[in-house]
């Protein structure tokens, strides 16, 4: 990393910082409640394309066998029959393979939007669905900045389907299906905390194979699924231009007004009634 | 319960209350009428599409993708009805909380169409939920979303029309003859006119709020963290231009009903209407420059968007705002209906901009909606009319009230 004025001042500041609150940070005990989600770092360096991890998705959820190969110049989507695609772009350092699926985001927009909770930000860190609760009003499609939900429009009893990191697999004590799969240790399962670590570490030791950014880290508020990537991620097909902030933050503003006016309204227009009271009686007097 | 019965039926001049509600389920009138006759085919056309849609899933009657989940049945029946059932709280507002008596008159009616626009429309909503059988899940808190902005909404819809029939609930009394009931129920009237506006100015922006989240997919003209202040705003213009729309075609139509003092006043009432939708459309086109203005989005006006956003703007906003203001100052009432008519052409492409036209304006493939999700929308509105008419030939709505209510003030 080059040291310069801005980093200099930040690194001070940084230490100033630990210097003095560094004990109390450290001396905190961890909570045995402290959040710590999983997630799943996937490097495109090493992704050889071969589909393993969407042949072993499709087992784990009983979903029919992928059709497609990636291709250049062919984006395949997700849809209510597969929950990851892998597809390949032609990048200004040749082919690139890119694994798509539910990104699940440390405050995703899909359970905020859900009215029921039935999508779900579970403690451990995937995005889950609950059909018992979902009434599929797809609120969490219009709301989900990747556009990750699906909706089974030809069902008279359908469902949203979406990656769920393996849930079930990961009470069980397994890895999620297509991390086991992958037999080019492109996929890696831990807790997001020791992947961005991870990741940081890949970049560090090989500045050129890599672009300088984690995908995940940041945007939408951060993501549990974590790309690296060769190239700069708009080669890739991903929108770069996410804010940074969560996506729940947009309607927070309006939600926290909601007790105000409820609060104010009643006794404003209770107040305005009292005070219009004689306009009543002035009118029928000028009649 | 015997007792109840005994009093209702006492009070409505010793027929007994059942063969007094059999007569009246009854239809009167001439049937073969140009609306049933256009009408009738079109509500059985839509029964069969919504058998087929609950049979086979959303997806073999409408045409929505992965990309747009949401499209005419959201944008237009719930998003853009609901605006237009505005009339209600502003009306209820300025008679109950401003004492504008002058409105009187037209309360009644109005609150019934707010309150059925609000069944039939978000009733809509069922059809385009895809598990219905869920619905009353955040009702009866499995689980309770509080974190969305659709949870607020649908709260208020249920608390809402609740509210509005309670507003409309002493006509319901004076058409049985019940008269105690009539006296309880016009004492409710003012709690759930406060409870009701309030209600109203939260949902209203709510649906706004409710695209918040979809800022990357909306596009950036009428995407702005201000949506849900503007759906509230223009949503006074738009319940009254209802107002002025349906009170014009009523007064034709039910003119049986109306008396002749309630006739004469009905111009006056358009006139003070017009003024105040000129006033609320002023601060509407204002919020919506000054938003402008602060999206720094002068680039985007030269494309063909940017167009379309400029007739939305100038020719659905600005230029009936200027026809309201002018057919006030020369008291012409036809042009105040003409502005009115605009004015709703404005709030349907308004809101269809925001949900369905502006929302993923980009995508691939775009959303356009089938015939078939259009003929079920007008089976809605249709089966509303019906309903409507049925009300207003039987209770006393548009017509007074029945001599035995005391008509001081209630």
């Amino acid at each position: 990393m080059r040291i310069d004025r801005r980093n200099f001042f930040r690194v001070l500041g940084v230490t100033g910082a630990t210097l003095t609150l560094g004990k109390e940070v450290n001396a905190t005990p961890k909570n045995q409640n402290e959040i710590e989600f999983y997630g799943i770092l996937y490097d495109s360096t090493r992704c050889v394309g071969c589909q393993s991890c969407e042949i072993a998705c499709a087992e784990a959820n009983n979903l029919p066998e992928s059709e497609g190969a990636p291709e250049i110049g062919i984006i395949r989507k997700t849809d209510e029959t597969r929950r990851t695609v892998v597809n390949a772009y032609d990048t200004s350092k040749g082919e690139v393979y890119v694994k798509r699926q539910c990104m699940h985001c440390n405050e995703p927009a899909c359970a905020a939007a859900c009215l029921t909770q039935a999508m779900l930000k579970t403690k451990e860190g995937p995005v889950i669905w609950r059909g018992e609760k979902c009434m599929g009003c797809r609120y969490c499609m219009v709301s989900c900045p990747f556009d990750v939900p699906k909706f089974e429009y030809h069902s008279a009893n359908p469902e949203i389907t979406k990656c769920d990191m393996c849930y079930d697999r990961l009470m069980e004590g397994k890895m999620p299906a297509c991390v086991e799969a992958c037999p080019a240790e492109a996929l890696t399962f831990g807790t997001r905390r020791e992947l961005v670590a991870e990741a940081r570490k890949r970049i560090h030791e090989n500045p050129d194979l890599y672009v300088d950014h984690i995908y995940g880290e940041h945007e939408a508020g951060g993501t549990g699924f974590l790309y690296l990537s060769p190239v700069p991620f708009n080669e890739l097909g991903f929108n770069t231009k996410l804010q940074k902030s969560s996506y729940p933050e947009l309607s927070k503003g309006f939600l926290y007004s909601v007790p105000t006016v409820f609060v104010l309204w009643p006794a404003l227009l209770l107040g305005i009634r009292e005070a219009t009271k004689n306009n009543h009686t002035k009118e029928l007097e000028n009649e | 319960m015997s007792n109840i019965d005994y009093t209702i039926a006492k009070d409505n001049d010793g027929k007994s209350i059942w063969k007094f509600l059999v007569k009246e389920l009854k239809p009167r009138g001439k049937f073969f009428t140009p609306f049933n006759i256009i009408s009738i085919p079109i509500m059985l056309l839509g029964l069969v599409l919504i058998i087929i849609r609950f049979w086979k899933g959303l997806g073999s009657i409408t045409n929505l993708t992965q990309e747009v989940p949401w499209g005419l049945w959201i944008g237009f029946d719930v998003v853009t009805g609901v605006a237009f059932a505005g009339g209600a709280y502003v009306l209820t507002f300025m008679v109950y909380i401003l004492n504008m008596r002058k409105y009187h008159s037209i309360v009644r009616v109005t609150v019934l169409n707010g309150f059925l626009a609000y069944v039939f429309y978000a009733g809509a909503l069922l059809l385009d939920l895809g598990r219905p059988w869920n619905v009353i899940n955040p009702i009866i808190g499995n689980n309770f979303g509080t974190s969305s902005v659709l949870f607020l909404v649908a709260w208020h819809f249920l608390l809402y029309m609740v509210a509005e029939l309670i507003e409309f609930s002493p006509a319901i009394a004076e058409w049985l003859g019940a008269r105690r009931a009539r006296k309880i129920l016009s004492g409710m009237t003012i709690a759930a006119v406060i409870f009701g506006i309030t209600l109203s100015t939260l949902h209203q922006s709510g649906l706004g709020a409710l695209y918040l989240m979809a800022k990357d997919k909306i596009h950036p003209l009428w995407y702005s963290e201000f949506i849900p202040i503007l759906f509230f705003v223009s949503s006074i213009f738009a319940g009254l231009s209802m107002v002025i729309f349906e009170g014009s075609i009523s007064q034709k139509v039910f003119s049986d009903q109306i008396s002749e003092k309630n006739h004469k006043s009905h111009n006056g009432i358009l006139r003070g209407l017009s003024k105040i939708c000129t006033g609320a459309m002023f601060a509407y086109f204002f919020l919506q420059v000054l938003i402008f203005v602060h999206g720094k989005h002068w680039g985007l006006l030269n494309t063909t968007m940017g167009y379309w956003f400029l007739v939305e703007m100038i020719g659905f906003v600005l230029f009936p705002m200027m026809l309201f203001f002018y057919s006030y100052r020369k008291n012409n009432i036809l042009l105040i209906k003409v502005a009115a008519l605009i004015t709703m052409l404005g709030i349907i492409v308004n809101r269809l901009n925001v949900t369905v036209i502006g929302f993923r304006w980009d995508a691939a493939v775009q959303y356009f909606p089938s015939w078939m999700e259009i003929v079920v929308t007008l089976t809605v509105i249709f089966t509303e009319i019906w309903i409507f008419r049925w009300i207003i030939t039987r209770m006393p709505v548009l017509r007074e009230s029945p001599s035995w209510v005391n008509k001081k003030i209630d």
